[in-house]
């Protein structure tokens, strides 16, 4: 186990350095000057070319990757200029809030997906099963920063259930010290439950728009890989032998028809992280996505790579994770890898 | 775990349907207390630095300058528009300083002596010299803003005694005592921040981008970058009146709609930055209290490039000047909030005064007959660039234009350019036509020309517009300004306007307005020539 997993983490390595070298010459060749742009709206151009100097712009591209790697190994992301925090920081404040509002979407897709896909396979024509492709359809077909605008309308706007969209936090509410980063976790670690409350009241919207993305392809592949189950020949044998219709189905066929509803997890998981992006703009998240999109838009290198590198560690460890798990329900995989 | 654990496990977790729907937040009286002393301001973007001296400091960024740290003078309020209270050019009050004397090649001020910084050390002249020798010499905006007005070299500023500063003149000229009164020449606590000055970073740059370290009457207490900003009452402040507001907490919401829900709502106090459409559809509703004043010295424009064909041809400018869709750019696309720059009655005559209205309006067949003239009868092609950043306005409002030309035979591709790109096509000055917005925080005629006609050639002057007439004049009225010669001064002013006009190489559209959305009960808004909020005059009701 120990082996296969050092291994498979080996291979990530060349990735990783892949990611670094692509990002890195991808945001020089972008279009527009980071040293105008901050230099302000009235810069001579000597000011421009102070700030250019002072950026180490002005050095040649291989001099500026040597540089970057440097400070790379030393665990130094550089400095952002739009927020003007150094980018580790920036990246440790934010990624557990992009991370708390994605895998708390995620979890309540799988409450719903899954069951739900089960119940559309075992009782396939009925009004279920209709259900079940009625709320895929809609899943795939609304984009999120719709569903998301569409609910703040409804549930804040006009019914006034969900708080104000502000961030993770009700504005009067103070958060405790960080200790995790995941506010709901600190919140209960603390024991503040009128914050761990007004956390839980803002996560619900966001955590439902993204839900609402996400359960399309859980449910449908949840139905397809249940449905292959159910129709092969130990399903048949177990319910020939007399067991119950829940020993059966979860039992037997959905313990069978996990392997691809895993997989697809993964690339919902990182579908989803894409999506927060949105999601974030739109119920002004202080998450990661939002915050590369600034840095992007204003051409600031360092956030950029900073976001693009964690994000490429983030997948490693997830498709290493999903690796594992695959080794754990299957152990035919485990074998042959 | 063993695979049968892991599965049970899994399973049942996928089958237990637990929903994350939350119980709505219990407001506890403590919050409801801290509710009315607080004022909640929601806008598009937050400051990246808390020190206008910083490197690439953005606009949000001089807001906490301005309400954190003292200058040593700033200006009286008077009635404007709509008896909004606006700052008055021309009246200074003192505000570091509680006596100032000006002389003829200088000006002494004589510091209040019970100010303090907001860590209790009094405010001295060292202090005072300390900060003016870093506005001038940190590089970049600051320093170019000092520039303006004059104020280029340390030995300027001298300290006569701990509470008295003199700031000598390299020139006669009329903007040294308003460029004071700006934003950047700020007093910072230099006990303080040199304490955290190193030999990269002598003036401490570092430590005032995340720390307020200041002597005005708001202080920041947290701040998260890109998320929030909370600012504290300086309990201390001695340069006026004590602000009402104990605390401002300033929430960054990057969707226009929702901001504007959080204002129907109740949720949030104050919004200065909802796009036109929302605005006016508020003003409608008549539930907030809203209110619009023209940018001073600001003009939203189309520009041409008259280094190439065919703008480099007068009357191909004055066709486009002809053919432009004044009133529905305004009706469409500013749902009425600007005002007006074109049309003015032929027989008006020129005032003395930035910006003015121009003679020229819609007249599709006047415009044909100077294209004819100027040997375009079948019109050109030509691409009309904009700033993405700014794409709420500058969209609808290229759409309209290139409809229009469209009559005229110009045929115009339209080029949208991402916003961090902008100043670098701007720089290149290669873009034959574009729509763009300027203006200056010192409100003179001769200042928005310098920039923005003379053959300097600034990075303003986008058109790239030199003629040695246009330059002689503007020279001559900033000279009559600085001498007092009204007269001179008057005449080189109108003349320069009506110059401008003529040759048309920018032709002014409106005048853009700031909108400010807020709660009833909220009220002491001021216009200042910087457009952004003044907390301290702030009150809740």
């Amino acid at each position: 186990m120990l082996s296969s997993f050092l291994r498979r983490l080996a291979t990530a390595i060349p990735s990783l350095i892949g990611v670094i070298i692509v990002t890195f010459l991808l945001t020089r060749v972008l279009p527009g000057d980071t040293a105008t742009y901050f230099a302000g709206p009235a810069a001579t151009p000597e000011a421009i070319e102070e700030i250019r100097v002072k950026l180490g712009l002005d050095k040649p591209i291989p001099e500026q990757f040597v540089d970057y790697i440097g400070a790379l190994v030393q665990g130094d992301l550089g400095s952002s200029l739009t927020t003007g925090q150094p980018v580790i920081n920036d990246i440790i404040d934010r990624l557990p809030a992009s991370a708390e509002l994605t895998l708390f979407g995620l979890f309540v897709a799988i409450a719903i997906a899954v069951p739900l896909g089960i119940l559309a396979a075992v009782r396939q024509g009925s009004w279920i099963d209709h259900l079940c492709r009625i709320v895929a359809t809609a899943g795939v077909s609304l984009p999120v920063f719709f569903t998301g605008l569409l609910l703040v309308y409804v549930f804040y706007y006009i019914l006034g259930w969900a708080p104000a969209p502000l961030g993770r936090l009700d504005v009067f509410a103070f958060p405790p010290d960080p200790i995790t980063g995941f506010l709901l976790i600190d919140c209960v670690l603390v024991g503040d439950w009128e914050t761990l409350g007004s956390a839980l009241a803002q996560l619900a919207v966001p955590a439902a728009t993204l839900a609402i993305f996400a359960l399309a392809p859980i449910t449908r592949i949840t139905r397809a890989s249940m449905l292959s189950v159910l129709s092969s020949e130990f399903v048949r044998t177990a319910r020939a032998s007399g067991l119950s219709p829940y020993k059966v189905i979860v039992g037997y066929a959905f313990r069978n028809a996990m392997l691809p509803v895993v997989t697809t997890l993964g690339m919902v998981f990182s579908f989803l992280l894409g999506a927060n992006v949105l999601v974030e703009k739109v119920f002004a998240w202080p998450g990661i996505g939002s915050y590369a999109v600034e840095a992007l838009i204003a051409s600031d290198y360092a956030p950029v790579q900073g976001f693009v590198l964690a994000m490429a560690i983030m997948y490693v460890v997830l498709n290493l994770l999903i690796d594992l798990l695959y080794g754990v329900i299957d152990p035919r995989v485990r074998i042959e890898g | 775990m063993n695979r049968r654990d892991f599965l049970k496990t899994a399973s049942t977790a996928a089958v237990v349907a637990g929903t994350g729907i939350a119980a709505p937040a219990i407001i506890s009286p403590a919050r409801a207390d801290a509710r009315k002393e607080a004022l909640l301001i929601v806008s598009e973007n937050g400051p990246n630095n808390l020190d206008i001296h910083g490197v690439g400091t953005n606009v949000p960024g001089y807001e906490v300058s301005w309400n954190c740290y003292d200058r040593l003078i700033s200006h009286e309020m008077k009635s404007g528009p709509n008896g909004v209270p606006y700052y008055d050019r021309d009246k200074f009050k003192p505000e570091l300083a509680e006596d100032m004397d000006i002389g003829d090649m200088s000006a002494t001020f004589k510091l209040r002596k019970d100010a303090v910084f907001q860590d209790g050390t009094p405010v001295t002249a060292a202090d005072v010299k300390w900060s003016l020798d870093r506005a001038v010499s940190v590089g970049g905006f600051p320093t170019f803003q000092m520039k303006a007005g004059s104020l280029e070299q340390a030995e300027q500023f001298v300290v006569v005694d701990d509470h008295t500063v003199r700031v000598d003149f390299l020139r006669r000229d009329r903007l040294t005592i308003p460029d004071l009164a700006v934003i950047v020449p700020c007093v910072v606590n230099s006990q303080l921040v040199k304490k955290h000055a190193t030999a990269d970073d002598p003036w401490g740059l570092e430590y005032t981008k995340q720390n307020t370290a200041g002597s005005g009457a708001y202080k920041v207490v947290r701040w998260q970058s890109g998320t929030e900003v909370v600012l504290e009452r300086h309990e201390n402040w001695k340069g006026g009146p004590k602000p009402a507001l104990k605390r401002i907490i300033w929430r960054i919401v990057p969707s226009a709609g929702n901001r504007r829900a959080l204002l129907e709502r109740g949720d949030a106090d104050l919004s200065f930055d909802l796009p036109s459409k929302d605005f006016a559809e508020m003003k409608q509703d008549g539930k907030l209290s809203l209110v619009s004043t023209p940018y001073s010295n600001g003009i939203q424009y189309i520009g041409m490039n008259v280094t190439q064909p065919p703008f480099d041809n007068v009357k191909v400018r004055q066709a486009v000047a002809y053919a432009l869709p004044y009133q529905k750019i305004i009706d469409a696309v500013m749902f009425g909030l600007a005002k007006p720059m074109f049309g003015a009655p032929a027989d008006t005559p020129t005032e003395v005064a930035w910006p003015q209205a121009h003679k020229y309006d819609t007249d599709l067949d006047m415009a044909r007959k100077l294209m004819a003239e100027a040997g375009f009868p079948n019109g050109f092609e030509t691409t009309l660039s904009f700033n993405l950043g700014f794409a709420g306005v500058n969209e609808p409002l290229c759409i309209l234009v290139q409809e229009s030309l469209a009559q005229i035979g110009i045929k115009t591709t339209i080029n949208k350019i991402p916003g961090a790109n902008w100043r670098t096509e701007l720089t290149k000055k290669e873009l034959p036509l574009i729509t763009n917005v300027f203006s200056g925080w010192l409100d003179y005629p001769e200042y928005f020309f310098f920039w923005c006609y003379h053959g300097q050639n600034a990075i303003f002057n986008t058109m790239s517009y030199q003629s040695p007439q246009m330059d002689a004049m503007i020279d001559g009225a900033r000279a009559a300004a600085a001498n007092g010669d009204t007269m001179a001064y008057e005449k080189d002013v109108k003349d320069f306007v009506d110059l401008a006009f003529a040759e048309v190489p920018r032709i002014p559209l409106y005048q853009p307005y700031v909108n400010v959305a807020m709660q009833p009960n909220v009220s002491g808004y001021q216009y200042w020539f910087h457009r952004r909020l003044d907390y301290r005059s702030l009150v809740k009701a």
